[in-house]
């Protein structure tokens, strides 16, 4: 309650009103402020307060795996204005330990970074990268992959460890199914769940200073999504994440439970939508009501070479930029694009990793570009030009655009030109 | 190119100011000093942003030759408007002083050098055509040093310092030739190996042609001794104008060897040491501190105790052609368990980004974990420690400290060496 208040304190005057009623309503150290809603999508701009710093949505935030974000500094990553990064709680509880990050103030200590921080449970990680995992009403049983010891990271454990770490936002453990998996299992998980979010929401042993959002599953079956909404939303968690997506399933399903998601949350608090970090995703689901998201595409392919730009990308370590002397992009104003063109990018990547740092500020800047682009445009009242806009430039004719993206804008009342 | 000295103590070293580089003649360094190592115009790992958080840059910008002649050809105005480097001078040497140049390569006409694309074979046309694409501010003329192995024998020696003098006049000729390369300085490079007297007839004969300082070649760790090495670096020095500046030329890095070289007359020095240091997960954090203040000195880490522990690969005189990359005195191995803990910055007092924002604790792990911030933040920090040295090796020289100095960096050395044995 202190926390709430002292976040309401930090606001504005003009925004003490929406702050007050948000502390009420929940004990937890977040105030969500809608600035604008677009009048004909589900879209909307809000200032989320959080302990650390104000975050503009919708935000994406891009992943720092291992408390680093991939060869940036954090004085770059904030140069960029970045308000909010993740880091993952199976790597760094592996290494360097929750122990060894609470003497070191937290995560935010360890890596110096002075703004906001989400750490996901942990147990994605474990389903997607420990073969041996086991699944039960306990928690999710894995040998780890250091000295193959066998570890329970049960609902507490998670917590604990996120607890630990020092989050701003924290997530629930959840029973992750793969979104291409049907049967009772999708609903065992779905019930789980919900379980394991009230077992979560016990041990959170910093309700006054971490957020704990919840998760929503149920897989690609309406009802079930359904059913954990109306039973998560009971919950008094600060925000909402919708999970179980974003894993390989039809984009068709995937718009129509993100979109049945967002009906059923409540209006004053934040949406977070798991694993999404492509353009066009990003501002389909943001016309959906869409806060948050998160993906590790943009600083993992930036890597391999490539550059996010307004028209896709560009694979800055083909042979036809060899020569090529112009920036990446040159509408772009990171600091890649205005001191380096692609020749020069090209060859560096033979020569030295900086190569592919200039390519992570790039893309870690396109999407807080993006970002911001679409918050303005929603704070202006035109978001749905925004989208006709951004697709035109995307793709190079209308029959391109992909028919979920087509299906999904008509479900807000946009209908692509 | 004017080198004014300031203070020459024979036998004890030069310091100066080195004037009127660049084409415009605006920029000038201090010497001893040393010059930015750079892959490709870019320092190792480093972004403009993190290359920029270190006060006080050398003014001097090394880049290899050779590296992606063909888009420089066709991009015409040079390498440094290519890079994105704007206000710095340009040298540009013939091969990368951290990377191992195998021997066998070398004919009467040509020589090979190593680049990301493999080996390129040039003779002294195409090197003279690549530093008109690159249009450096600083070049050596092509050279054969192919001798610094300790078993190369007296003929191949002398065959090399012909084989580089010959070079050198074919340089100049077509360097004078060139309007594209006016207003550029060539350094000459003196060979010899370990032969006494093939290094003075180098150096005399090259100190005959219209040179603006010299590169003397061959003598990386691991090449000869120290004492052997200060002998004919003294001797080859006696033989140079004094009035001209003396790089040292591929592989001297080790601050006792700086040193050793700066007593023998040495002015300049290639940075590849931050670089090879980083590359094996280590910090620079020898004590170059000569300060008697008490408080001051205090501020410096407690080297002798810290590295007691440290099982890092022994140094014990052989002449290794791997020796480079082995770990040297002068630094910490983060890797090791003992720092997974330690929240203390690399060295104390140090002003480096990484030192004033990140743990030891930190590098570690980011260490373990292949992170690559772990590269910049270390390249961050050995790049500052060791240009730091090289402004108190200044310091020491201005003020008649350099027996000090050197007291301090030997002990950093032998206190080591006396643990071990």
């Amino acid at each position: 309650m202190a926390a709430a208040i002292e976040c309401g304190a930090a606001t504005k005057p003009s925004e003490k009103n929406m702050s007050l009623k948000t502390a009420l309503s929940a004990a937890s150290p977040l105030s969500l402020r809608i600035v604008a809603e677009c009048p004909v999508t589900k879209a909307r701009a809000c200032d989320l307060l959080l302990p650390h710093s104000a975050v503009s949505t919708p935000v994406f935030m891009p992943v720092g795996t291992q408390g680093t974000m991939k060869g940036i500094t954090v004085d770059q990553l904030e140069g960029l204005g970045c308000q909010i990064c993740l880091g993952n709680t199976y790597h760094l509880g592996m290494r360097p330990g929750p122990d060894l990050i609470e003497k070191a103030n937290g995560l935010h200590g360890f890596m110096n970074w002075k703004r906001n921080l989400l750490t996901d449970s942990g147990g994605f990680q474990m389903v997607s990268l420990v073969e041996l995992s086991e699944v039960t009403e306990e928690g999710v049983k894995f040998k780890s992959p250091y000295d193959g010891k066998e570890i329970l990271l049960s609902p507490e454990k998670s917590i604990s460890i996120q607890n630990s770490l020092g989050s701003d936002i924290m997530m629930q453990l959840d029973d992750v199914v793969s979104s291409t998996v049907t049967g009772p299992r999708v609903e065992e998980a779905m019930h789980r769940s919900i379980r394991w979010l009230d077992r979560c929401i016990a041990a959170n042993k910093n309700p006054d200073k971490q957020n704990l959002f919840a998760i929503i599953q149920g897989g690609l079956n309406a009802e079930l999504r359904k059913t954990c909404l109306d039973e998560m939303t009971q919950r008094d968690v600060p925000g909402f994440a919708i999970g179980g997506l974003s894993g390989g399933e039809e984009k068709d399903d995937f718009w129509r439970m993100v979109s049945l998601s967002t009906d059923h949350l409540p209006r004053e608090k934040p949406r977070y939508l798991m694993g999404v970090g492509y353009a066009v995703d990003l501002v389909v689901c943001v016309a959906l009501g869409c806060d948050m998201f998160d993906c590790v595409f943009p600083t993992r392919t930036a890597r391999f070479g490539s550059a996010l730009v307004p028209w896709g990308s560009l694979q800055v370590k083909q042979k036809q930029y060899a020569k090529d002397l112009r920036p990446i992009d040159p509408d772009c104003q990171c600091p890649t694009c205005n001191r380096h063109s692609r020749a020069y990018l090209h060859a560096l990547f033979k020569s030295d990793t900086a190569a592919m740092h200039h390519i992570t500020i790039h893309n870690i800047a396109y999407q807080l570009s993006l970002m911001r682009s679409v918050r303005q445009s929603i704070v202006e009242g035109r978001f749905p030009e925004f989208i006709q806009t951004f697709m035109k430039r995307m793709f190079p004719s209308p029959e391109q655009y992909p028919s979920w993206a087509v299906d999904a804008l008509a479900s807000v009342n946009i209908t692509l030109e | 190119m004017k080198l004014e000295l300031t203070r020459v103590i024979q036998g004890r070293g030069r310091l100066g100011v080195l004037k009127g580089l660049g084409r415009t003649g605006q920029h000038s360094m201090e010497v001893p000093g040393c010059l930015l190592y750079t892959h490709f115009g870019t320092v190792p790992h480093l972004t403009q942003d993190t290359l920029h958080t270190l006060s006080s840059l050398p003014p001097v910008t090394q880049v290899t030759l050779a590296e992606h002649q063909e888009v420089l050809e066709e991009f015409k105005d040079g390498f440094r408007k290519f890079a994105g480097l704007h206000d710095t001078v340009l040298y540009c040497s013939l091969h990368d002083p951290a990377t191992p140049c195998p021997t066998g390569y070398t004919t009467n006409k040509t020589v090979s050098v190593w680049g990301s694309g493999g080996r390129m074979e040039l003779t002294v046309a195409k090197f003279m055509a690549l530093q008109k694409t690159v249009q450096p501010d600083w070049y050596h003329s092509m050279s054969d040093g192919e001798t610094w192995q300790s078993n190369t024998s007296r003929k191949r020696v002398r065959k090399s310092v012909d084989r580089t003098l010959a070079h050198l006049d074919e340089c100049l000729l077509e360097h004078q030739k060139s309007q594209e390369l006016d207003g550029v300085e060539v350094f000459g490079v003196v060979e010899g190996g370990d032969i006494f007297e093939e290094r003075v007839r180098s150096a005399k004969e090259t100190a005959k042609r219209p040179v603006a300082g010299f590169c003397l070649d061959g003598f990386q760790t691991g090449s000869m001794d120290q004492a052997l090495r200060t002998q004919l670096i003294t001797a080859v020095t006696k033989e140079l104008p004094e009035d001209k500046p003396r790089l040292a030329l591929f592989g001297v890095g080790r601050p006792d060897e700086v040193l050793a070289c700066v007593e023998a007359g040495m002015d300049l020095f290639e940075s590849f040491f931050p670089f090879q240091v980083t590359e094996r997960g280590c910090a620079l954090c020898f004590n170059f501190n000569i300060s008697l203040d008490p408080e001051r000195a205090g501020s410096a880490p407690p080297l002798e105790t810290e590295k007691e522990a440290a099982g890092e690969p022994q140094q014990n005189g052989d002449l290794e052609v791997d020796s480079q990359t082995q770990m040297t005195p002068f630094e910490i191995n983060l890797k090791e368990k003992r720092y997974q803990d330690d929240f203390r910055p690399l060295v104390e007092g140090c002003r480096c980004y990484c030192c004033r924002n990140h743990q030891r604790a930190y590098v570690h792990h980011l260490l373990v974990t292949n992170e690559l911030l772990a590269g910049v933040l270390l390249m961050i920090h050995n790049t500052a420690h060791y240009h730091s040295f090289f402004c108190a090796l200044r310091h020491a020289l201005a003020t008649d400290k350099l027996d000090l100095l050197k007291k301090r960096i030997l002990s950093e050395r032998d206190g080591q060496t006396e643990r071990r044995e």
